[in-house]
């Protein structure tokens, strides 16, 4: 039940967000738009409900697989991969590896900047 | 085809395992089971090589999977009337991302300046080079909107993807490519540039291969995990609103 309540609440968040940027015509896909409707939700009530939670671990947790169909979809896309196999290849590849280390960096950086001398184990409430 | 109806034909009171096969290949079941025996098979072989990167259960799965449907003559439309079933999901898991971002909350307070900087540039690298790189190395316009939101997750990027101009169904593969890069490259480039903090590395991982790089940072520890969701819970969001308008802008500029 309480999985099932879960995965309820997230389909509403998720409808509702569909909705509501339908509505506005915003440019924010649905799902973003329920994803902070949600987080918002569990900061004003001041915890992350328990079916929220379990429905969240279970679907997080396999989350690889539900890009497998998305990338079946490349079989349908070998004609224009081949056509123009070169900038596909080369900008995907050197561009995640660009942002990857940058990002890294960036964040190594500024985190020594900015970080306070945090105690080497702060108590984090979770 | 042909052939296929006469055998029907002489096989009507006894239905051979062609025509069996002719008919499961066409209902849902039979791409949403094929979709999970993939996946577990090529979980099983990561597990059975250590969790190597290389051994990436999304590109196994995948590559068996086209395999299959290659050899088997079944179209991709039949593979995804089961498949979206699966593909489905990918919504509501970008809404359960809001639970571990209010999870990791009190860490995120004492380091969102450093986040949101690196956030902010991350976003802006992985559109506004792969964007440049397709141009420079002569991709159409069409590859180059379809590659701009690569690094979200896929029902973001898709959906960025078609506002842009790009193709949805060819940036879903984009991303599915690009996440399973970093996964694959991930760890073996902190190492080559020294960086050890698990922090740093899975908000990178976040950023740049969203769902499929936060998999494999989980493998590495749950703090880099954590914080790679994190990182592709916002960077879903940055991205959402940042692409559309920085692509206007390399579109003016360059």
């Amino acid at each position: 039940m309480n999985f099932l309540n879960g995965i309820t609440l997230l389909l509403v968040y998720q409808l509702a967000g569909e909705i509501i940027v339908r509505l506005l015509g915003v440019s924010i896909p649905g799902p973003v738009l329920g994803m902070v409707m949600l987080f918002i939700t569990m900061m004003i009530r001041g915890r992350a409900p328990e079916p929220v939670e379990h429905a969240s671990t279970a679907l997080l947790s396999h989350l690889s697989l539900l890009f497998v169909p998305a990338g079946v979809g490349m079989m349908t896309h070998f004609g224009r991969i081949a056509d123009e196999w070169l900038p596909i290849t080369f900008a995907l590849l050197l561009s995640t590896v660009i942002t990857m280390v940058a990002t890294a960096l960036i964040m190594q950086q500024t985190s020594r900047w900015f970080a306070k001398p945090a105690p080497a184990h702060g108590h984090s409430d979770e | 085809m042909q052939s296929l109806h006469r055998h029907t034909g002489t096989v009507m009171n006894n239905p051979g395992l062609r025509d069996i096969w002719v008919y499961l290949s066409a209902t849902p079941l039979f791409g949403l089971t094929i979709t999970l025996v993939a996946y577990g098979l090529a979980y099983r072989f990561y597990l059975k090589t250590n969790s190597s990167p290389l051994a990436n259960p999304v590109f196994t799965s995948v590559a068996m999977l086209i395999a299959v449907l290659l050899v088997s003559g079944i179209s991709y439309n039949d593979y995804f009337a089961g498949g979206q079933f699966v593909h489905f999901l990918l919504g509501p898991a970008t809404v359960a991302l809001a639970v571990p971002l209010y999870q990791q909350f009190s860490r995120l307070r004492q380091l969102w300046l450093p986040v949101l900087i690196s956030l902010i540039c991350g976003v802006g690298i992985a559109a506004g080079s792969s964007v440049l790189l397709a141009r420079l190395l002569g991709g159409s316009l069409e590859i180059q909107m379809s590659l701009a939101p690569k690094s979200a997750t896929a029902p973001v990027a898709m959906g960025i993807s078609e506002k842009i101009g790009g193709l949805p169904s060819l940036t879903a593969v984009l991303v599915v490519i690009t996440g399973i890069t970093g996964a694959v490259l991930g760890t073996k480039l902190f190492e080559w540039i020294g960086v050890k903090d698990d922090t740093a590395k899975g908000i990178a991982m976040g950023v740049a291969a969203h769902g499929i790089g936060t998999a494999r940072a989980f493998q590495v520890s749950n703090r880099m995990g954590a914080f790679s969701g994190l990182a592709m819970a916002l960077s879903a969001f940055a991205t959402a609103l940042v692409v559309p308008w920085m692509v206007d802008w390399i579109q003016a500029l360059f």
